[in-house]
């Protein structure tokens, strides 16, 4: 039996299976024939104002902010966990709030304000009172997860700022860790939200 | 030891680049005119290549180079990064580098591959069925490896093993594993004598599951060469261990290695010695004469990125009436997936008759290649299952021997050089370093509370129920043998070279806090050197099977003792007298007697430069690794160098253990679980850093924790693809999923057969939090509600609305 990998696909979908690979893999990128990458097209050079500075970036029109951000500015603190708005390694501030970045179209945040984990810290010994709890409390192992958790923990402290430990995990509950001791990533935050209390 | 540094906590040195987001993890390198890979995989999960037609492709701008399994190195037989014959789906076939990341899916599109589909198998039960598929052309099962073979020992070849309707159609009615013949077999005492003796015997059946390791940074990776060598960033666990398999996967010497590796996304034995997916990018930048960056998606991580293997379990066990086990039968079916293969099933068969003690054991087995995702070792690879499988008949026994759960435990448990395993080629049986279980679980339980938790267990309040469990977690826990470097340099520093990969466990620092301590130098005034093969680092443990606090600290302490005593014979040379006339503190080598005449540790390194020979490196000792010897002799001339082999004795196999204690609440109206609290007790040798110790026993027991209740890979049999991708269906655990403060701690007892004492941790929780868990479910909702994992809302719903156990038995992947 001779089957083409575009037939044998075709007759998964068809059979109702999910051939979940192939999904990702040629997404979209049809339609986008054509658009190029070169620079010229003026409407796609835009203005990101990023932690504190205007930046004039060229971006596609189906780009996401984490690769803008990664990609374009070299923020690189920003991770890419699952690209799908399952993790939250790259949660960063829009105007004060925590948003995905990979689920976030760059032209669609012209002018707004966007903060990364770059931005937190004037320099190494002036750091965030969240970065400082999280050295003081050792709170995260491999740290992959640790910008987007900073980020997100920030934003929910904007508008709770003296939660319990229980509001604080819900706060954060939509930043995965694998190597999962949560416990002390919150125990890091709650010391966190206690050294901004006394900042402001 | 007098201790200043060992046992006290600390800011490891790469927290704040971490903490402030300038860490680089391998993709956040780029480098001048970086292509972008993209991979074809096989959406079949058994094929062979026919013909592959790249033209269109290769003609549309921007596409750079295309790589298929024709231009890797013949790695014999062994896994490689691309196949012509996918042995799953989802294994890559080819790698396309372009301009950029579009430009290289839309070549991916315009690729035909013509595929001839073969017969695949999903289930390892029925490949071993009379007429059932073979995985592969060679074979459906590995034998036991060859014996007496040094080291990783070469796997026997493939072979066809099928068994009878009749082995079939004895048990596979009643759920219970069917036990044909077996590959792989020991024994030990008398086992019908013990199961004669027994009051009670147990025989019953568990499915442990598989589960992608998915760390939070898959496996991408970036590559460029310059003057012939391959520079690579890539993902592992093991800075030293990755550079020879990097070169053996690109067909290269290890010397033309140069990996950059600072920091790791996490592993959990996914990256033990890297990634051969690593071999992409650095084949294909060869090809396109540019550097090329391989960036895995998630989806991707879920087929290449290895998982747990799945074993299915037959445990019989005999008990006499105070609970002591009499007796234990243990029949194991290993789903090794589609390469491998992997040795779960035997440390699984040697952990249960380290934990329960049993007089008398038999161990059987079966490891059977399906087309599955390829497995690795993941976090506790075999204790884990070990544990999965035969805690349910020590809970059930237990109950109807009216004992309670801790006690049957305690009695049954390893206790200071407890024997375990087969009777080895020596005559003898090997035995554990030391064990202190029942200090660990005295201490749990008091910690925990267990008599009043207990007490309130099984009482229905609305529709919630209450339940406790306990586990003895089980892992090896150190290897021995390998190498450190250090110099103490002119500006009076000491500088320590680690190849062991940062995954987040910070042994990696942790290792040079002991040869600080042994020298007395101020953590203030210790320099790590980690994460590049170019800094000349020594032949390190891999950071598998919790081998590295064990392995490095002994390690470090041979070095450090080096310098110690070159820093007295120098001291002999340069003022006269016997070397043990000198003492070695505070920053100084001085004379015991006047300690005013001495010489700082910045003029020693000054002296040591000027008389050179072994004192700064330009002589070395015979044992080390050629590796290591590499790098001292590059460093040679630097200062006065520590530079050793660990040659320490060791009188048994090093064992860590944690004792976990969960209480959950059972809704029998809904079927959810919530874990109310979990403690966590680990007898795991001297505690070098206490923070990092209570991290790795509570991230452990999390694993296993998300293994008892919802953590799984699901594959569809008829196609036999994946199902379970990402990480919204393979469910890992939350921070919502755990209580608001968990309390773990350690015993704190020194490993009586190692210098430093201290023993690996980050094992040996995971089997305690899966174990644990379940027990606590069966003590909840009745010990027969489920025989698998993870014990999902619907198996216990429909297992209590039918009054018996409704889940299918036997299945894998489900």
């Amino acid at each position: 039996m001779s089957l083409s990998r575009r037939n044998f696909i075709k007759g998964v979908i068809a059979g109702g299976a999910v051939a979940s690979s192939t999904a990702y893999l040629f997404r979209g990128s049809l339609p986008l024939l054509g658009q190029g990458s070169a620079p010229g097209s003026v409407d796609r050079l835009i203005t990101l104002v990023v932690n504190g500075q205007q930046r004039r970036v060229d971006v596609l029109r189906q780009e996401t902010l984490a690769m803008t951000l990664r990609y374009k500015l070299g923020l690189t603190g920003t991770k890419l966990g699952c690209d799908r708005a399952e993790c939250g390694a790259c949660t960063v501030l829009v105007d004060d709030v925590p948003h995905y970045s990979c689920s976030v179209l760059t032209h669609t945040i012209r002018g707004r304000r966007i903060t990364t984990i770059e931005g937190l810290a004037a320099s190494d010994s002036e750091l965030h009172p969240i970065q400082r709890a999280v050295v003081d409390e050792q709170g995260f192992q491999c740290a992959f997860c640790m910008p987007g958790f900073v980020m997100a923990a920030i934003g929910f402290l904007k508008t709770n700022p003296n939660p319990t430990r229980e509001e604080l995990a819900h706060g954060v509950s939509g930043n995965l860790c694998r190597c999962q001791d949560y416990d002390k990533i919150l125990t890091a935050l709650m010391r966190g939200a206690e050294y901004m209390r006394k900042v402001t | 030891m007098a201790e200043k540094l060992i046992g006290q906590n600390y800011t490891p040195p790469d927290h704040v680049a971490k903490v402030t987001g300038r860490a680089r993890y391998a993709e956040d390198f780029r480098a001048e005119g970086m292509l972008f890979t993209k991979l074809l995989l096989s959406p079949m999960p058994h094929a062979r290549v026919r013909s592959i037609d790249t033209s269109a492709a290769r003609a549309m701008p921007g596409v750079k180079a295309i790589l298929t399994a024709d231009d890797l190195p013949d790695l014999n037989g062994a896994e490689r990064a691309l196949t012509n014959e996918p042995l799953y789906a989802g294994e890559p076939i080819l790698a396309v580098a372009a301009v950029d990341e579009l430009t290289a899916a839309e070549a991916i599109e315009r690729i035909q591959v013509d595929l001839e589909p073969l017969p695949f198998v999903t289930s390892p039960l029925d490949s071993l069925r009379p007429d059932g598929p073979n995985a592969h052309p060679g074979g459906n099962a590995w034998g036991a490896p060859a014996p007496g073979a040094q080291g990783p020992a070469a796997p026997a070849p493939r072979q066809t093993i099928k068994w009878t309707a009749e082995d079939f159609s004895r048990d596979e009615p009643a759920g219970r594993l069917p036990m044909g013949k077996a590959l792989e077999e020991w024994s030990y005492g008398d086992l019908d004598a013990g199961f004669a003796a027994a009051a009670l015997v147990l025989d019953e059946t568990f499915v442990t599951q598989s589960t992608q390791h998915h760390p939070m940074e898959t496996r991408s990776a970036m590559a460029y060469w310059q003057n012939g060598k391959l520079f690579i960033h890539a993902s592992t666990q093991s800075v030293s261990q990755t550079r020879g398999n990097i070169a053996r996967w690109v067909g290269i010497e290890p010397t033309d290695v140069m990996l950059i590796a600072e920091y790791c996304g996490g592993g959990f034995g996914s990256k033990g010695g890297g990634a051969v997916s690593s071999s992409i990018p650095a084949l294909l930048s060869k090809k396109a004469n540019a550097p090329v960056m391989m960036r895995i998606t998630r989806e991707e991580e879920s087929y290449i990125g290895r998982g747990r293997t799945n074993l299915t379990g037959r445990a019989r066990v005999g008990f006499a009436k105070d609970g002591r086990i009499t007796a234990l039968d243990l029949f194991i079916v290993q789903d090794t997936g589609a390469y491998g293969p992997l040795g779960d099933h035997r440390s699984a068969g040697l952990a249960a008759s380290l934990i329960y003690q049993p007089p008398a054991m038999r161990w059987r087995a079966v490891n059977v290649i399906t087309n599955t995702p390829p497995r690795s070792q993941q976090r506790s690879p075999g204790p884990m299952q070990a544990n999965g499988i035969v805690e349910p008949v020590i809970t059930k026994a237990a109950k109807q021997l009216g004992i309670d759960q801790v006690e049957i435990r305690r009695i049954n448990s390893p206790e200071g050089k407890a024997l375990f395993g087969p009777v080895l080629p020596n005559g003898q049986r090997n035995h554990v370093t030391g064990a202190f279980v029942k200090e660990a679980l005295d201490r749990g339980a008091a910690v925990f509370n267990w008599e009043a938790r207990k007490a309130r267990a099984g009482q229905r309040q609305g529709s919630k129920v209450r339940g406790v469990g306990v586990t003895v977690g089980p892992h090896g826990a150190g290897s021995i043998g390998w190498d450190s470097i250090m110099t103490i340099r002119p500006d009076g520093k000491l500088y320590v070279q680690s190849g062991v990969g940062n995954l987040g466990t910070h042994s990696v620092i942790d290792l040079a806090r002991v040869a600080a301590e042994v020298l007395d130098v101020p953590w203030e005034k210790v320099e790590v050197t980690w994460g590049d093969t170019g800094k000349h680092l020594p032949w390190t443990c891999p950071s598998v099977g919790s081998q590295t606090t064990h392995g490095m600290t002994r390690a470090n302490m041979a070095g450090a003792e080096d310098a110690k005593r070159k820093l007295q014979e120098l001291m002999a040379l340069e003022m006269g007298g016997s070397p043990s006339d000198y003492a070695v503190g505070g920053e100084r080598v001085y004379d015991r007697r006047n300690p005013g005449v001495g010489l700082s540790f910045a003029e020693a390194a000054r002296r040591a430069i000027r008389r050179g020979g072994k004192f700064d490196g330009h002589e070395l000792p015979e044992d080390i690794n050629p590796m290591t010897r590499e790098s001292a002799t590059a460093l040679a001339g630097l200062g006065l160098m520590g530079v050793a082999r660990d040659t320490y004795p060791r009188d048994g196999a090093t064992y860590g253990f944690v004792i976990g204690f969960a209480e959950v609440e059972v809704d029998v109206e809904t079927g959810g679980v919530t874990l109310v609290d979990f403690v966590g007790v680990g007898d795991v040798g001297t505690v070098i850093n206490p923070r990092s110790l209570v991290a790795q026993i509570k991230g452990g027991a999390c694993l296993g924790i998300a293994h008892a209740l919802f953590q799984k890979s699901v594959v569809e049999p008829r196609y036999g693809v994946s199902l379970g991708d990402r990480f919204h269906y393979s469910k890992p655990l939350t921070i919502l999923d755990i209580p608001r403060s968990m309390h773990t701690e350690a015993v704190g007892l020194p490993d009586p057969e190692t210098p430093v004492g201290a023993k690996g941790v980050g094992e040996p929780p995971v089997g305690a939090g899966y174990g644990a868990v379940m027990n606590a479910i069966a003590d909840a909702v009745g010990v027969d509600v489920f025989r698998r994992a993870p014990v999902t809302a619907d198996i216990i719903l429909m297992s209590l609305e039918n009054g018996r156990r409704m889940h299918e038995p036997l299945r894998a992947h489900v």
